[in-house]
């Protein structure tokens, strides 16, 4: 397969930056995105040019750290799949890709298509755990939770922290990362004691870092990896409003 | 060098507790004069993070990845065990350590992984309070599930994202800390260097992987929670990111690296696709407890299905062969892995192996849909059943999966004493990146169970036991050790930077892997070996002769970081093929084909190799100084391994 | 109570103004068709021009609708500060966005549909709502303001007829996704009552515009 590349690339957060067009020739079908932006750097690399960065890990689609808005979509096309598990026969031989970075006032770009997501990391810092220390826990088995709350509880917790919810809301809203995480602990009972306080304080966070708001288009759903579902933001809503209205401060 | 595990004297249900109870305490109000500095946020490290900053010392945490909670713990799929016997199907804290070091093929010491066996009730508990969302039953109570190489259900799990959960519950209680600023957090910066001052570990010198900027870290310990080296292979399950450097560098300065051949090798992997494979996708090995592995009886079969001219579901049952059900009554698919691995490895040699490349064997889902129908398959494996499909482009509810063993796990790493501590003082290590409880072969769900059984309940005693003895004051990083070490770091990049050869840092670490893989991976021969250990001695003067690594120090850049881990990838592939060498035995995952009972399977010798090899560095290009730690067994009969 | 005020300025607290302010709307708009029916009987507007004296001279009414304006204005300077704060979550912006993938075109363009709105209100304020309080109306036989007659007159002009019916296209589309939109905001997220929230919102985005942009349609013919 053939591919004409279109590619932000930045040197650094200072940098300008600008979209550059390269050809790939010979790309198997069989390859995964980041296989097909490998060979490209080796091609670069080769022609002592510095190959294009993004960030990736696992390249099993559970860490999060892949990040590209791959014609106007992030994580390409497919739905339910990370960068990192998208393949190249899922396009058209011969098609031009544009692959840009996550774009949001609360992820600074670090190089080309590497962007930085520690406000997501901020926001968990604000209240998504529960305080408990190591050691001194209750059995495991002593609070039953019937299985239909820790399906949906363990559902909202596959979030990857990716961000792609961020890059696909037209509002770089963060609205479900945050509340998969406030979903989770509402839902359980451990979670139920710094349950208000955690969700006022995880909001704020958000609203801190410079998220945009959330219009309900469900685009962060839409194009999440792991399916995080739209409930999770009416919960979350909830939540902040009921803890808001029924805090004693 | 004398090698002390100081294992606590009494028996061995109770050495635990009595060493509890003898370590030295410091004092609440003094534990705030210690810094520590634990390197990686994995199972391991973030709850050694977190549980030591609850405790009130002060904890810098770093991490190469952009945030703690991508540490590759995250992509463990199948569970963590825990002798909780919450079935009443005889599980006991005896029977995990037995299963354990009968699992590890008699090459671990009685005392760890006793101790290991012990916390692992505490570990689910811990999780459950965390939120951790494991999977539950009906009634509202926990879930089990069985695992290779154990006879009873013990192993816990949340869906086929367990590490996931585990890690991301780690990570809250790393993040709550951060919050109460007893963690500071240097993420996307990397350990390039121990600094040792007086013997005793004082720090470390990284690198910031966005600006280039070395810095000096200084603290009363250092605790190495870095992962494992499987990345020598090139491929393998492991995060392209995971590396050896932080535990290479500290071997460097003279800690002990443990059996480096001990590399467990997991069976059930998606198949290799071509040369643009970057790295391998593992299926949780809960697969075997549904799906039954096969391969056609015959070669014929198998040559027509390599060529597509039948399709595996055609087949009839006679022309199937059920090799571990066969070979294996008791345990049948659920053999440890080391076994079920050699086995894939026999067929396919004998050219019975499918897919193009001749080497796949079939995982086959069509009894167990039959039986339960697909919904409740579904359930169980929902997602690694559409991961599959993803990469592969075959549907599993319709025909057979394909898989073939890959490099998994290294049971090898540094040397610890029982308290975790290496042979350094002031240097721990931690999970995956210490040698100590899985001894030559890991049994499934154990390894997230050793990463959070030694960040949460073991190293919050010992580390304590090292800092009573220490002074509060710090060693200022203008310390002429940190300046010196900073300077090697530099001139160590300043040297891969001014090579300016012809061939990229990918194209090294390919050819090594690959040399590795032939020659000291499923199985070894000397002969074999001792051709690798030429080849990537010859590799490694290539490498410094001809890599090309663009760009500065002082930006973001792939190459170089990856050019700095593939150095240390080329030393340590060396030190594995001597270990493999000098081990003139079959055990788990190192199976050397001279020695093998006439069935095939590993042979022990337990009169010359019941030891730790531990090797110590003695400089560039000089061999390595072998010392070894006599293991004993006195709880446990070492006997040949059978799953028959 | 600065709580309060942290409240409505988050994000979540802006988003619930918007959401109360638009289902009161949403109620506003029944009462208001109901009324405009009257346009309809056969009386030369007898019964409408009284409608439209009680609508402008009963005290409760009229309290209402001060608050109806009020809420009118609240949701459209919240609308801005919320357009304003989005703008500023991507300062720059993608070079290709494909949204059709992830999202429907009303819930990706409230804004835009919201400005035809308010277009339309404008106009349509200034020839009735502000004729019948403050323009020269003469009196129909019942001695009520003959607002029928300004109305009538309105509607029998092709261009205002159209102007009328694009801009009720526009109001379903924002109904479309603003009906059920301000229950998700509300929290109201349930797996039996959702799929049927989202199908009244549906069914009322069609059938309410529809039936106000049936009357100028109707009387259009009939003049």
């Amino acid at each position: 397969m053939k591919f004409k590349l279109k590619i932000w690339r930045q040197k650094n957060n200072q940098d300008k930056g600008a979209f550059k067009t390269y050809e790939l020739d010979g790309v198997s079908s069989d390859m995964s995105f980041l296989e097909m932006i490998d060979v490209l750097n080796e091609q670069l690399i080769d022609k002592d040019e510095d190959p294009v960065h993004f960030d990736h890990d696992c390249r099993e689609g559970i860490c999060g750290m892949c990040s590209m808005y791959i014609n106007g979509e992030p994580h390409g096309p497919l739905r339910g799949v990370t960068t990192c598990q998208l393949h190249m026969r899922s396009f058209q031989d011969g098609e031009t890709i544009t692959i840009e970075p996550w774009r949001a006032k609360a992820f600074p770009i670090v190089k080309d298509l590497a962007v930085d997501r520690s406000a997501f990391d901020r926001v968990i810092q604000a209240g998504g755990y529960v305080s408990v220390n190591t050691g001194g826990t209750p059995d495991a088995n002593e609070i039953p939770i019937p299985k239909s709350v820790a399906d949906e509880a363990f559902n909202a917790a596959t979030c990857i922290g990716c961000g792609a919810c961020v890059a696909a809301c037209k509002n770089a809203s963060a609205m479900l990362f945050v509340s998969a995480k406030v979903s989770q602990l509402s839902m359980l009972p451990q979670g139920q004691v710094e349950r208000s306080e955690r969700a006022e304080k995880m909001v704020a966070q958000m609203d801190e870092e410079g998220f945009g708001a959330c219009t309900n288009t469900g685009a962060c759903s839409a194009e999440c990896p792991k399916g995080i579902d739209l409930s999770n933001i009416a919960r979350m809503n909830r939540e902040y409003l009921g803890a808001k209205v029924g805090s004693q401060s | 060098m004398n090698l002390e595990s100081k294992i606590p004297e009494g028996p061995l249900a109770e050495k635990w507790t009595n060493h509890k109870f003898n370590v030295k305490l410091v004092n609440p109000a003094n534990k705030r004069k210690y810094d520590v500095i634990v390197v990686g946020t994995g199972l391991a490290g973030a709850s050694a993070s977190a549980s030591l900053a609850e405790l009130g010392y002060n904890v810098k945490a770093f991490c190469f990845q952009d945030s703690p909670r991508r540490a590759h713990s995250i992509a463990a799929q199948g569970g963590i065990n825990a002798a909780k016997n919450y079935q009443n199907d005889g599980d006991s804290v005896f029977r995990l350590f037995y299963d354990t070091i009968k699992g590890g093929d008699y090459r671990s010491r009685e005392a760890n992984v006793y101790r290991l066996a012990e916390v692992s009730v505490n570990i689910i508990d811990q999780c459950v309070a965390q939120g951790v969302p494991f999977a539950r039953e009906y009634g509202g109570l926990l879930a089990n599930r069985s695992f290779g190489g154990a006879q009873v259900s013990r192993t816990f799990y949340a869906r086929g994202q367990t590490g996931q959960q585990l890690l991301l519950g780690a990570y809250s209680a790393l993040s709550r800390q951060v919050a109460n600023g007893k963690v500071e957090l240097f993420p996307r910066t990397e350990m390039l260097d121990l600094v040792m001052v007086d013997g005793k570990a004082k720090g470390i010198v990284t690198r910031n992987l966005v600006t280039g900027k070395i810095e000096s870290h200084s603290a009363h310990a250092v605790v190495l929670a870095t992962g494992g080296y499987g990345n020598v292979f090139y491929l393998s399950t492991n995060a392209m990111g995971s590396n050896v450097t932080a535990a290479w560098r500290a071997h460097k300065k003279g800690a002990l690296m443990a059996n480096p051949c001990y590399t467990q090798i997991h069976p059930t992997c998606i198949p290799v696709s071509g040369d643009h494979q970057s790295k391998l996708t593992l299926m949780s090995e809960s697969l075997r407890n549904d799906g039954r592995v096969w391969v056609p009886a015959t070669k014929e079969l198998a040559e027509k299905i390599r060529k597509k001219e039948i399709h595996p579901n055609d087949l009839s049952e006679d022309e199937r062969d059920y090799y571990l059900e066969t070979k294996y009554p008791a345990f049948g698919n659920l053999v440890p892995r080391d076994v079920a691995s050699r086995n894939a490895k026999y067929v396919c040699d004998e050219g019975r192996g499918v897919n193009e490349s001749g080497k796949a064997v079939y995982l086959d889902f069509r009894d167990a849909i039959n039986r339960d129908g697909e919904d409740t398959i579904a359930g169980k494996y929902g997602n690694l059943f559409d991961m599959y499909r993803q990469i592969t482009g075959s549907n599993p509810y319709k025909e057979p999966m394909t898989i073939y063993p890959a490099v998994h796990y290294t049971m090898g790493g540094l040397w610890v004493d029982y308290n975790l501590k290496t042979n350094i003082d002031g240097l721990y290590a931690t999970g995956e990146s210490n040698f100590s409880d899985h001894g030559a072969n890991r049994l499934g769900a154990s390894a997230l169970m050793q990463g959070l059984a030694d960040g949460y309940f073991v190293i919050p005693y010992t580390i304590g036991n090292y800092l009573a003895g220490e002074k509060y004051e710090t060693i200022g990083t203008d310390h002429e050790a940190f300046k010196e070490a900073e300077k090697a770091v530099k001139d160590n990049i300043e040297k891969l930077l001014s090579i300016k050869g012809t061939k990229s840092v990918d194209h090294y670490h390919k050819e090594l892997g690959k040399v590795i893989w032939d020659y000291c991976g499923m199985s070894r021969t000397a002969e074999g070996l001792n051709k690798a250990k030429d080849m990537v001695k010859e590799l490694r003067a290539d490498f410094w002769k001809n890599v090309k690594v663009l760009g500065s120090n002082e930006e973001f850049n792939s190459s170089l970081e990856k050019a700095s881990r593939v150095s240390d990838f080329l030393e340590l592939g060396e030190l594995m093929i001597d270990d493999a060498l000098h081990r003139e035995e079959s055990c788990g995952g190192h199976f050397r084909e001279e020695h093998q009972t006439p069935e095939g399977e590993a042979k022990r010798n337990d009169e010359d190799f019941a030891y730790v090899a531990a090797w110590e560095y003695n400089g560039p290009e000089k061999p390595e100084t072998l010392h070894k730690e006599q293991l004993i067994f006195e709880n446990v009969k070492l006997t040949q391994r059978s799953y028959k | 109570m600065s709580w309060l005020s942290d409240t409505l300025t988050s994000t979540i607290g802006r988003k619930l103004v918007m959401s109360l302010t638009g289902l009161f709307l949403i109620i506003f708009l029944v009462v208001h068709l109901a009324g405009n029916f009257q346009l309809l009987a056969d009386d030369g507007g007898l019964a409408f021009n009284a409608y439209a004296k009680f609508m402008t001279s009963n005290p409760i009414i009229k309290f209402t609708s001060y608050g109806l304006y009020a809420f009118i204005l609240i949701h459209i300077i919240m609308s801005i500060a919320l357009a304003v704060k989005n703008k500023n979550a991507r300062p720059v912006g993608y070079d290709k966005v494909k949204g059709s993938a992830n999202s429907s075109f009303s819930s990706r363009n409230m804004g835009i549909l919201g400005f035809i709105i308010f277009v339309f209100l404008v106009i349509h304020l200034r020839n009735f709502w502000y004729e019948m309080h403050w323009g020269s109306i003469p009196m129909d036989e019942a001695g009520n303001k003959d607002l029928y007659a300004v109305v009538n007159a309105a509607f029998a002009e092709w261009w205002y007829v159209a102007i009328y019916v694009a801009c009720m296209v526009g109001l379903a589309f924002h109904l479309s996704h603003g009906f059920s939109s301000a229950f998700q905001t509300l929290g109201v997220n349930h797996s039996k009552y959702t799929p049927f929230i989202k199908k009244l919102g549906i069914v009322y985005a069609i059938l309410i515009p529809a039936a106000f942009a049936s009357i100028p349609v109707i009387m259009f013919f009939n003049s």
